[in-house]
């Protein structure tokens, strides 16, 4: 393989530099700023050793900078494993190995570190713009290794040498993308780093947690119904449930799951329907209220809020039912109606004092004290705003009494307070509500700003009872949505507007493209792999006879390939195989056509030998001379040639 | 022994894929039975760090990561087929090959054709270890080409088995066939470093005497040499100075006369392949000077003549001096 010592050339070594800058410029925000400037340096280095021809750094100081670049990973992330700091090594490894270009050898591993550093992209973002940017790295290097076995050729028809390789391997890709027998990873240790900074409810709520929410356009979850949409008012997405109350935030029990299966008796018509979850690191998944039945590892909790075993890392998918007017906690233990029932020593005086109203008007009569408090937070005109004064120790009774502007969080904060105090067991559940229905695709789609606050109480002999405060004062906000509600002129994300109609058409365009995306292509997992191929006739179908289709069609693929590579293998010259008719019937005659010899020289070697035929010989030497090597091929020649020939008798 | 055994197995598996038994007749075209593909070293780098990419691909849950290794095994398949189709029905013809002296290299002409309408780029040839020649090929077109083998012995050298292979384009796929092309060089002998002088003596002096010219005039001394005819050994000149060397009597004057090589004045104690070599010499330093020159092999004469057509004559005659029997 004396190949592989040749040493690299110039124009192969700029191809080497072109292909990482490719890889590693996308991976700049994820790195420390120091890694990119020192791989920024390393590539200027070798741009001058290119481009002055200076010598490569000696392999003591290469050594010495693979070492600091080590350390500098380690003693940046504390670890070499991992996502980040794997893929920081794998830079460092880059920009050292271009510096060390001598040999062909190491153009191919350093082409072979840039498809690596492609892949490490995807840890990070998968979304469309990411899978062009890394189509085009993958073109570069593609090419880079072509140049790396033949550099001669210009870099455009590189490219396009480069372009068609990889479009003729599409259809293997396809094949292999839906047909391979997926996995569902992860395979060893979970990748505890991944989506640490992704925007979800918080498992607290305090007076303005909701709102902050309520600024990102996000998106939280996508849902498909089987049947129609319901009512925008019940779509109420069960999240976390927050019973317990410090006087100021509230905050989830840390109760694991209780229930494989409903605790309660379906009621009503049933809803079915489809959810995408976006990855958002905490257990709880959503559910629409009621949930009735339980995706494979959810569990509901003594709350009824659906957890999984795993915080949500990745993009999840799950089919679901809901019983939207089921009962639950008939029967609830008297723990979690203690529990329901917890307030702080004092604090919010005003309040109590309503409550204790209600409570000496209506005594225990649980459905009275609930219309009561409706009927006082109806009273109090409290107006529902996104820029809600800022409240002090005793929230609730500033909030009701003074300030009387708030976001959800408020209504529902005080709302339980009050039932609390009135001795009605209540509690917080948040979670999102309504959406909107995409029209491009159907997909109902629950934004960052649905994000909501509302009340459970529990009413003997009718269980848990829902009460959205909010919607007592701002009824648009649970009818409509966020923007209906809010007075004009507060801040909303862009595409809670109203107005700009044609941006909102666009976004939804664009949102179907990745909603399409999402599900087809980021989304093609084990589950969707059985189902498409299911629907797609296969019975049962298991890795087995997932392979034996693959290979079947891979193969088809192949040949089909091979036959239009070779497409001109039986393509011979016409002249050519006359030519040798005519030279296989003086070979008879004792006068052998050597393949080196020239027509014209043939001939007068052939005429001298077999003088009766010399002139024959001669026209058709002459004849087929100037059809192979002339400047203008008669249309008849052939024709001609072929006819004297056959009329050749030596 | 590791390397012995690959070396045997290496040899089963060529006899195998030559099949025909060489040489092969012309034009040679490698159909695809006999072009082998195999990944190179890098290719099977290429292949490891694809399953490495696959198992991170699999284990972060990445779609397009199995989308983009998927592209690039599917890239590995078309490299394949593009590296196969590179070497796939080349043509090959023995082209010319002109005659050399033992221990010199033996150029080996050869013809490639390619008969498609697209480039064949970095084919290379060579002949077991030697350093491989490269060669690209345009479309619809025929390269020539020259292959250098030393030649051991005189006679008919056929042209050793011919490996001919190429990894392009990505060089991670190395398709590669043998051939055995019907071509042939003659090797004439070596030229004798050290040879006696041209053999004036008897025979020539018999073609003078029939020529009626005068006697050879003696022009001088030198060391005797082991081929040299005993009777010009100088016997007055040894017998005078005690223990110096055997001298021969140099004789010139013989310009106008003809030079006949023979194989007989040579000593019996010279054995054939040094004779061959001391005739092969004579040839050549008649031919430089000019002389007109017959030879006499015991099988075979050839008449007195000058040129280099009485030159390559001599030589083959030579070269081919019962060169069947061997």
């Amino acid at each position: 393989m004396a190949r592989s010592n040749r040493p690299v050339s110039l124009r192969q070594a700029w191809w080497l530099l072109a292909s990482a800058l490719a890889a590693s410029a996308p991976l700049t925000p994820q790195v420390p700023l120091w890694l990119s400037l020192a791989a920024g340096v390393a590539y200027t280095w070798r741009a001058a050793i290119t481009w002055r021809q200076w010598h490569l750094p000696p392999r003591w100081l290469l050594v010495l900078l693979v070492i600091a670049g080590t350390a500098g990973v380690v003693m940046q992330y504390r670890t070499t494993m991992g996502r980040t700091p794997g893929i920081a090594l794998l830079l460092v490894f880059l920009a050292l190995k271009l510096l060390e270009l001598r040999t062909a050898r190491d153009a191919v591993v350093t082409a072979l570190l840039c498809y690596f550093l492609v892949l490490g992209q995807f840890l990070f973002t998968q979304t469309i713009p990411t899978a062009l940017l890394a189509g085009l790295t993958t073109l570069i290097t593609t090419a880079t290794l072509l140049a790396a076995s033949d550099d001669r050729p210009q870099p455009l028809l590189q490219l396009r040498r480069a372009g068609l390789m990889l479009a003729q391997a599409l259809p293997f890709m396809l094949l292999l993308f839906l047909l391979f027998p997926r996995v569902q990873g992860p395979l060893w240790g979970i990748p505890q780093d991944r989506f640490s900074a992704i925007s979800g409810l918080p498992d607290t709520i305090a007076p303005g947690s909701i709102a902050l929410l309520s600024q990102s356009d996000a998106i939280a979850f996508r849902v498909k119904f089987k049947a129609e949409v319901p009512p925008q008012s019940q779509l109420y997405w069960r999240g976390p449930v927050m019973p317990a109350f410090d006087g100021r935030s509230w905050r989830i029990r840390q109760a694991l799951g209780a229930y494989r299966e409903v605790p309660y008796a379906g009621r009503g018509v049933a809803v079915d329907y489809e959810v995408t979850l976006e990855p958002h690191g905490k257990f709880w998944q959503f559910a629409l209220e009621l949930p009735a039945t339980l995706p494979e590892g959810v569990a509901l909790t003594s709350d009824y809020q659906p957890v999984s075993r795993q915080p949500v890392r990745n993009r999840m998918r799950y089919t679901q039912r809901a019983w939207p007017e089921a009962n639950a906690g008939l029967n609830e233990s008297q723990g979690i109606l203690r529990d329901a029932l917890a307030l702080p020593k004092d604090g919010n005086p005003r309040t109590r004092a309503a409550a204790a109203s209600w409570r000496a008007q209506h005594g225990s009569d649980g459905t009275a004290i609930l219309a009561a408090a409706e009927n006082f937070f109806n009273q109090q005109l409290l107006i529902y705003t996104l820029n809600p004064p800022l409240l002090g120790a005793d929230s609730v009774d500033e909030f009701l009494f003074d300030t009387r502007r708030g976001f959800c969080e408020h209504f529902a904060s005080a709302f339980v307070f009050a039932l609390r105090a009135a001795g009605v067991p209540a509690r917080i559940v948040a979670g999102y509500q309504g959406g909107e229905v995409n029209p491009v695709d159907g997909y109902l789609v629950v934004r960052q700003y649905d994000a909501h606050a509302w009340t459970e109480a529990w009413i003997a002999g009718r269980g848990w009872v829902r009460i959205d405060p909010t919607a007592i004062s701002a009824p648009s906000r649970i009818n409509l949505n966020l923007a209906a509600a809010v007075p004009a002129g507060e801040g909303l994300p862009f595409l809670a507007r109203g107005d700009l109609a044609w941006l909102r058409e666009l976004r939804h365009r664009l949102d179907a493209v990745t909603n399409g995306w999402n599900q087809w292509v980021l989304g093609y997992n084990p589950q969707r792999q059985r189902d498409l191929l299911a629907g797609l006739g296969m019975k049962e179908p298991d890795w087995r006879s997932m392979t034996a289709v693959l290979s079947v069609l891979c193969g088809g693929v192949m040949l089909g390939l091979t036959i239009w590579i070779l497409r001109n293998r039986l393509r011979v010259d016409p002249a050519f195989a006359a030519w040798r008719r005519f030279t296989a019937r003086l070979a008879r005659c004792g006068i052998v056509w050597q393949p080196w010899e020239g027509p014209l020289a043939f001939a007068r070697r052939a005429a001298a030998q077999a003088p009766r035929h010399a002139q024959r010989i001669g026209e058709i030497a002459a004849l087929y001379a100037r059809m192979r090597y002339g400047r203008s091929p008669q249309s008849g020649d052939l024709v001609r040639l072929k006819q004297m020939i056959a009329a050749f008798r030596p | 022994m590791l390397a012995a055994l690959r070396h045997r197995l290496h040899e089963v598996f060529v006899r195998w894929a030559l099949r025909v038994r060489p040489p092969e007749a012309a034009p040679i075209v490698l159909t695809q039975r006999r072009v082998y593909v195999l990944p190179t070293r890098a290719g099977m780098a290429y292949g490891a760090a694809l399953v490495v990419m696959l198992l991170g691909a699999m284990n972060y849950n990445l779609s397009l990561g199995h989308a983009l290794v998927f592209l690039l095994a599917g890239l590995g398949v078309v490299a394949i087929l593009h590296t196969f189709r590179n070497l796939v029905h080349l043509s090959i013809r023995p082209g010319r090959c002109e005659p050399v002296f033992a221990g010199g290299m033996v150029q080996f002409g050869l013809l490639l054709e390619n008969r498609r309408p697209d480039a064949r780029t970095s084919l290379r040839l060579f002949i077991d270890d030697a350093d491989p020649v490269e060669v690209d090929i345009a479309p619809h077109a025929s390269a020539a080409t020259t292959l250098a083998v030393r030649a051991t012995k005189r006679g008919w050298m056929p042209m050793p088995r011919l490996t001919i292979e190429t990894s392009w384009p990505l060089g991670l796929i190395r398709a590669w066939s043998y051939a055995v092309p019907d071509l042939s060089c003659l090797v004439y002998p070596t030229p004798a470093e050290k040879a006696p002088p041209l053999p004036w003596s008897s025979d020539s002096a018999r073609g003078s005497t029939r020529d009626g010219r005068g006697a050879d005039d003696f022009s001088g001394l030198r060391k005797h040499q082991v081929a040299d005819a005993p009777r010009h050994v100088a016997w007055k000149a040894v017998a005078r100075q005690q223990d110096g060397p055997l001298l021969t009597k140099l004789f010139s004057g013989a310009a106008a006369q003809q030079l006949w090589l023979d194989w007989t004045a040579l000593p019996d104690t010279v054995g054939t392949e040094e004779r061959l070599s001391i005739l092969a010499r004579w040839i050549l330093d008649a031919d430089a000077a000019g002389l007109a020159w017959g030879l006499r092999l015991p099988t075979l004469r050839l008449a007195p003549d000058n040129g280099p057509a009485q030159r390559s004559a001599g030589l083959r005659a030579l070269a081919l001096h019962n060169h069947g029997a061997q």
